[in-house]
């Protein structure tokens, strides 16, 4: 087994995942997406960061 | 036993072989733009970028650590010392001037928080791979961390669902340097530290290659970029966890009693599109943007290495404590090193030195797990 081997199985592994998740999350939709840069629109940030403190219980 | 690294000969892709891939990257990034939006095709080539440089400069976070502590070799620790100060010169004013739009790496210092970075550390020399580490090694073809990856997500699906636990245990408030008092601490800090690994490393280790300095510069430009699209510094880890909370859903797992994975924010993720998650997209482009590059060297022919069957499981357990130490310490090399310090969070300075410590075990478990030879 060579390097190209894992190469291509973590991509294909990528690729399906992505693919699986596609098909069974909520439909995409750019008009309704956020602004290209979040500095500037005005719009609190909402992404999920790993440093995020977890819920209060 | 050490790894197999003899070079099969190969000859690198063509010109037009290396202009169809370069044009097939554009369409898939213009492609997501199009469909998602415009935000999440710029985090997935800015990922990309991440993986690129990283991969391209083989520049890392591991390995410098390795080479501070085996061979009193200074320059990739400063290197890194060096990236993170020219964030903070951006991130802090960001933060000072934008209220919510950008927020900080910002955790607590806490009991879990201090004894995962120390797991994480060690771990992390065993698989010779931080969150970013892994992922671009997976990606330019280590079998090691590609093997470690997928038990690095399950780790960080599992140390978030027990997340709240660990941090009822013992946790300060939230404590982040602001401001330019808080940047120049900061920035002091950082010298500090260089200072202390200029006068602990070997003579002349202080020298930076250039390559390294080029690495700095592509890896601080995005960083900063990263944080003006997304309104938050780059992570990894969280991503990771994600995967998996999606697939157990899928498979029909009830996460409710999770108060993490159950908390309105992350189950909304669970559900939404994970090309809409800020860390999974950075986290594809890394994998995508490293497998670019090893490509483009025609590096790709090289056999993987051969270890013992003790060294793949120890690769496994190490993976799983990656993923799990990393939500307790509320990040990785990346989440909390460089965005915490660099964002101003006091818990990047304390993730540091237990992960350093962790290190340093890791270092000398490494020949007893069959990873390498016994010195």
């Amino acid at each position: 087994m060579i390097r190209g081997h894992v190469v291509f199985l973590t991509l294909i592994g990528v690729a399906v995942f992505v693919g699986l998740d596609f098909a069974n999350s909520a439909p995409l939709n750019p008009y309704n997406a956020p602004p290209l840069f979040s500095l500037g629109s005005g719009l609190a940030a909402t992404g999920a960061h790993c440093a995020a403190p977890p819920p209060a219980q | 036993m050490s790894a197999t690294t003899t070079a099969l000969p190969s000859s690198p892709p063509g010109f037009m072989s290396r202009s169809a891939v370069l044009v097939a990257v554009a369409a898939m990034l213009l492609g997501l733009a199009m469909v998602a939006g415009p935000r999440y095709g710029a985090l997935l080539a800015i990922g990309m970028g991440f993986g690129l440089a990283l991969e391209g400069f083989r520049f890392g976070f591991t390995g410098p650590w390795r080479r501070m502590i085996l061979n009193r070799d200074a320059s990739g620790l400063l290197a890194q010392l060096i990236c993170i100060a020219i964030v903070a010169l951006f991130a802090f004013p960001m933060l000072a001037n934008n209220g919510a739009e950008i927020k900080g790496a910002h955790a607590p210092i806490g009991l879990a928080m201090i004894g995962g970075a120390f797991v994480f550390g060690a771990s992390m020399q065993i698989v010779m791979g931080c969150g970013s580490g892994t992922l671009v090694n997976a990606g330019s073809g280590n079998a090691v961390a590609a093997l470690a990856l997928p038990f690095f997500a399950i780790g960080s699906f599992g140390g978030a669902y027990h997340l709240t636990w660990w941090t009822s245990l013992g946790s300060l408030p939230v404590i982040a340097l602001s401001g330019t008092s808080g940047l120049a601490i900061t920035l002091a800090g950082l010298a500090a530290i260089g200072v202390l690994a200029i006068l602990l490393g070997a003579r002349n280790s202080w020298r930076i290659p250039a390559r390294y300095w080029m690495a700095v510069a592509a890896l601080a430009g995005l960083a900063i970029l990263h944080l003006a699209v997304a309104g938050q510094p780059w992570g990894v880890v969280y991503g990771l966890g994600l995967w998996v909370a999606k697939g157990v859903v899928a498979m029909g797992a009830d996460l409710s009693g999770s108060p993490f994975w159950a908390a309105p924010g992350n189950a909304e993720r669970i559900t939404a599109s994970v090309l809409t998650d800020v860390t999974s997209l950075t986290d594809f482009g890394l994998i995508g943007g490293a497998a670019l590059v090893a490509w483009w060297r025609a590096g790709l022919g090289s056999p993987i290495g051969k270890y013992p069957l003790r060294a793949w499981a120890s690769v496994i357990i190490a993976g799983l404590l990656l993923g799990y130490s990393s939500r307790l310490a509320f990040g990785c090399n990346i989440g909390a090193f460089f965005s915490g310090i660099g964002t101003g969070s006091l818990h990047g300075w304390v993730w540091f030195v237990a992960a350093f410590a962790g290190s340093w075990f890791g270092i000398k478990l490494r020949p007893f797990l069959g990873l390498e030879s016994r010195r």
